[in-house]
């Protein structure tokens, strides 16, 4: 499936981008971020949240909409 | 009143809506991008008690986002520049200033005199420590936060809803997220973001509209794009900080890339560690330890090239203020393997 993927913060500047769409063929969250991983592999010693469909979703979870966010805290004051 | 005139005539607000804006208790931590912005308004709106706390003061470099501050604040305590300037703002409302750190050991007494906590921190250290004392004391908090052009903002521990935990369980990794001196920050996103913070505070104060508990705001001002993500609230997150002391969850939470401070147990577990003691010689009690110097703060500027910068130097006072000082002072001179110890004398010579 394509999913729509959004980055937040720091993340993006290992992405080098806001947005942007993936194929994906796995099942879970998990899987994506496996995926995005091999794409960015800086993006694995980051901390982050993952929504779906703009939920905070735990990573265990099956991948069931096309818009997924992933989200750093940020802590600047 | 004259000064609430707009207030009065909607409908939302009016004289009664008036009235509970005077009778609110309202603290806001951290006087600075977001703490300004936020007291400006809360202030101007006739919150009738407010509370900052902040223990940095007012430098040059500040003054690009911190509105409250002009160059005859320069060098004061942020707090107490604050109440000065929102007392000519509003000399109706009651400021009171801490001009001191937030900690485990302060906070759980200054917030409880308040109804609502507001987050204009910079630090995970802090962030997790006034979640986790809103959890304790029942108090709402609301959150802001900045990264760059983007910003985050939520009201957590509200009416049932989620906390800062149930978001982010745990803080980030040491180092992993840099901060605005770091990074930089375009000064009018901390007035956004600030803003915002400030609406929801009345929103819950006035009980008005719908609050962002369980929502996260995220806004990014290069696009102009904002999304809501929703927070489901973990009530294992919640129940968690009630069964530790805020002092474990505080030592747990050393993460913060721009904290200088370390806990005492953390100290005496690092390697090759050097505890110098910048009191002045008078000072009691004194620490035994194989691997002790002392240096008192207003003479360590004079004797840097005694101190071994090869090891990790944990510098400890009598409650963990001149040592953030010593701490400062010594990564200015490039030795920047170098903490405050949290809590002074008397937190190491329970770990010693």
């Amino acid at each position: 499936m394509k999913l729509h993927i959004k980055y937040f913060g720091l993340l993006t500047e290992i992405t080098h981008c806001e947005e942007e769409t993936i194929v994906f063929t796995g099942k879970t969250i998990s899987d994506l971020l496996e995926q995005l991983f091999e794409k960015y592999p800086s993006l694995q010693g980051k901390d982050f949240q993952v929504a779906q469909n703009n939920q905070v979703t735990p990573r265990g979870e099956t991948v069931s909409s096309n818009e997924i966010a992933l989200l750093p805290p940020f802590s600047g004051g | 009143m004259e000064r609430y005139s707009r207030h009065m005539v909607l409908d939302e607000v009016g004289p009664q809506g008036q009235q509970k804006l005077s009778l609110a208790k309202v603290l806001v931590v951290g006087a600075g991008g977001l703490g300004c912005p936020v007291l400006q308004y809360l202030a101007a709106s006739g919150i009738g008690s407010l509370g900052i706390i902040d223990f940095d003061v007012v430098e040059t470099s500040n003054l690009q986002r911190q509105v409250l501050f002009g160059t005859q604040s320069l060098g004061m305590n942020k707090a107490l520049a604050a109440k000065e300037r929102l007392l000519d703002l509003n000399p109706t409302i009651t400021v009171v200033a801490y001009p001191e750190k937030l900690t485990s050991a302060n906070i759980l007494t200054i917030a409880k005199e308040y109804e609502i906590i507001v987050d204009g921190s910079d630090n995970f250290a802090t962030r997790y420590l006034i979640n986790d004392a809103a959890v304790l004391l029942g108090l709402p908090v609301v959150y802001g936060s900045i990264y760059k052009f983007e910003g985050q903002v939520s009201v957590f521990n509200y009416q049932n809803g989620p906390s800062y935990r149930c978001l982010f369980p745990t803080p980030p990794k040491q180092d992993s997220v840099p901060n605005c001196s770091e990074v930089g920050v375009l000064g009018v996103l901390t007035g956004i973001i600030g803003t915002l913070q400030a609406n929801e505070v009345l929103k819950i104060v006035l009980d008005l509209g719908t609050s962002l508990s369980g929502k996260l705001l995220c806004y990014n001002s290069k696009t102009n794009v904002f999304t809501q993500l929703t927070i489901p609230r973990i009530p294992a997150e919640i129940e968690k900080v009630k069964s530790d002391t805020l002092q474990e969850n505080e030592e747990a939470v050393f993460c913060s890339n721009n904290s200088l401070e370390i806990s005492a147990k953390n100290a005496l577990e690092m390697k090759e560690v050097v505890f110098l003691d910048v009191r002045e010689p008078h000072e009691r009690p004194k620490i035994q330890h194989p691997n002790a110097m002392h240096i008192p703060l207003r003479e360590l500027e004079h004797h840097l090239q005694t101190i071994p910068s090869e090891k990790t130097i944990a510098c400890f006072c009598q409650s963990g203020i001149r040592s953030i000082t010593a701490v400062q002072l010594l990564q200015k001179n490039n030795i920047s393997k170098c903490y405050s110890i949290q809590g002074g004398v008397f937190e190491l010579t329970k770990v010693l």
